[in-house]
């Protein structure tokens, strides 16, 4: 089964789990901007950030066979920083390049009038540069969250099938698949959401514009759930195509709305290096030591 | 412009569309030089050299143009601060793009020196050989200069590559490279061969190469009971 794990933070995985990755069967992942799990306090974390996540991480993933690519932005929490809202000042010049295949994480968290301020920027922004967009929906006050969200898509004049809302479970699905936006579901071990949950909204829905992803990150969080939901799939009587619409089809057709998926194999090269510095330890390859 | 006319005639076309927005509005050469290789084309340039280091790719000659619009177009004040963000917030391709394009601006040493500099701190062989690559190596200063020189040869950036040689290799980067190649023979591995040159004319730091090659030669193969010789050079840290 080839999967398209459409969110993911492996910045904050190690190498064991890209390997375990490429062996379930992941071949390219989408890894929005979000927080750290504490807050930054300035542009320049951010810009450092962006920076890894355009660089180092891609070549990190290459070296396991997986297309990295990444969205970016202001997330929901830190735009209520006000040390950190020049992050939008320099985010087109990040927009603009590479690899970059949607503006996010965006939308809310606290619901603040600074978290919508950003949020509607970061939508003119998406527009301009012709990119989809990845929005996150709060953990607190979900559904009045989501349907804010929903308001701020329409009157951004940005099509519906380029914006991605995440993190759905049962009580937010029905109106983000009213929008006709496309609905994102993270399967955790044990919180949002779970694969026989998924297995359920799927058998009464269906599969179009369903993209199941792991979020992994720093937390209690699974990189193969998108494996484990697949499986959860075939044993429910879905077939291995529908399985593969929604781990691979789905998140390519909407990411490829950017123009720039590169989803050709990636070859791992061990004595590759990324701006001189390799995945090795102890011995190196010759020359271009340290 | 003669740099436009090795370009093939598709590029040309495409570069023209970004050249003319940057004249119209310059602020765009912040999204337009990132978004360049994409828009306008990629791949080597007249060197054959897909990472850029024997000389620039093509997308780092269609981002000189864009710079070079981006210098008729704006007072030198701000060609030099957009020069330093485009350096700041660019991947690696378009940081080497930059430094390429350097010897272009006409930008004074106080604003090209911070860029090589930043370069010539990392370890990729691709922005090495750009700081060193064109004649804007002429801001830095002789220490600078030759720790530049001496990281080329660590990581195997070809001398052959960089610019101002022949003028600047003076006797005190003889004697770095010299003792460089001595470390390297007591750690068991190869002089690079584009140490030599650099030795030319310095018999005296040439003969201490020489001399520690024998002594190592030596060392390997010691007559019965002999002591073997110690290294006339202690070994350093890299």
């Amino acid at each position: 089964m080839r999967i398209f794990d459409p969110h993911i933070h492996m910045t904050s995985r190690t190498t064991d789990d890209y390997a375990r990755m490429h062996a379930a069967g992941v071949r390219a992942v989408v890894e929005p901007a979000f927080w750290l799990g504490q807050p930054r306090t300035g542009v320049g974390s951010f810009t450092d950030y962006f920076d890894a996540l355009v660089g180092w991480e891609r070549f990190r993933a290459g070296q396991f066979g997986i297309r990295h690519h990444c969205a970016l932005a202001l997330n929901p929490k830190e735009a209520n920083d006000p040390r950190c809202a020049g992050v939008l000042d320099v985010l087109p010049r990040y927009l603009a390049k590479d690899g970059v295949v949607a503006v996010g994480e965006v939308g809310f968290d606290s619901q603040t009038a600074d978290e919508e301020k950003a949020f509607r920027r970061q939508l003119d922004m998406a527009a301009e540069h012709g990119l989809p967009v990845l929005v996150h929906t709060p953990h607190r006050d979900k559904a009045a969250g989501t349907r804010r969200t929903l308001e701020l898509v329409a009157r951004s004049g940005i099509p519906p099938e380029r914006v991605l809302v995440d993190h759905l479970n049962e009580t937010t699905v029905a109106m983000v698949d009213d929008s006709g936006c496309t609905l994102g579901f993270s399967i955790y071990p044990d919180t949002k959401m779970d694969a026989r949950r998924m297995v359920r909204i799927l058998a009464e829905r269906g599969l179009e514009r369903v993209v199941v992803n792991s979020a992994a990150d720093w937390g209690h969080s699974d990189p193969l759930s998108t494996a484990r939901t697949g499986e959860a799939m075939l044993a429910a009587g879905f077939t291995e195509a529908d399985a593969e619409r929604v781990l691979w089809d789905n998140p390519v057709e909407f990411f490829a709305r950017s123009g720039r998926l590169l989803l050709d194999e990636a070859v791992p090269d061990e004595g590759a290096t990324f701006a001189g510095n390799s995945l090795l330890r102890g011995a190196r390859p010759e020359p271009g030591e340290g | 412009m003669a740099e436009t006319t090795g370009l093939p005639a598709p590029v040309r076309e495409r570069l023209a569309a970004l050249t003319a927005e940057i004249a119209a509005d310059p602020a765009r050469i912040a999204t337009a030089f990132p978004a360049a290789a994409r828009r306008a084309g990629r791949g080597p340039g007249p060197s054959g050299d897909p990472a850029g280091i024997a000389g620039p790719t093509l997308d780092d000659l269609v981002r000189g143009e864009l710079l070079a619009a981006l210098a008729k177009a704006v007072p030198a004040d701000r060609l030099a601060a957009e020069t330093a963000d485009l350096y700041r917030y660019g991947d690696s391709d378009e940081k080497r793009a930059v430094l390429r394009a350097l010897p272009r601006l006409g930008l004074p040493d106080a604003a090209v020196a911070p860029l090589l500099a930043d370069a010539l701190r990392g370890n990729d062989p691709r922005l090495l050989a750009a700081a060193l690559g064109t004649p804007a190596a002429a801001a830095l200063d002789d220490a600078a200069w030759r720790h530049g020189v001496l990281k080329c040869l660590f990581t195997g950036v070809p001398v052959g590559a960089l610019a101002l040689v022949a003028e600047r290799a003076d006797a005190e980067l003889a004697r770095m490279v010299a003792d460089h190649a001595v470390e390297r023979i007591a750690a068991g591995r190869d002089v690079p061969a584009d140490a030599w040159p650099l030795l030319a004319g310095h018999p005296a730091h040439r003969a201490a190469v020489e001399r520690a090659a024998a002594d190592r030669a030596a060392a390997l193969a010691p007559a019965p009971g002999a002591a073997r010789p110690a290294p006339d050079h202690p070994r350093k840290e890299a």
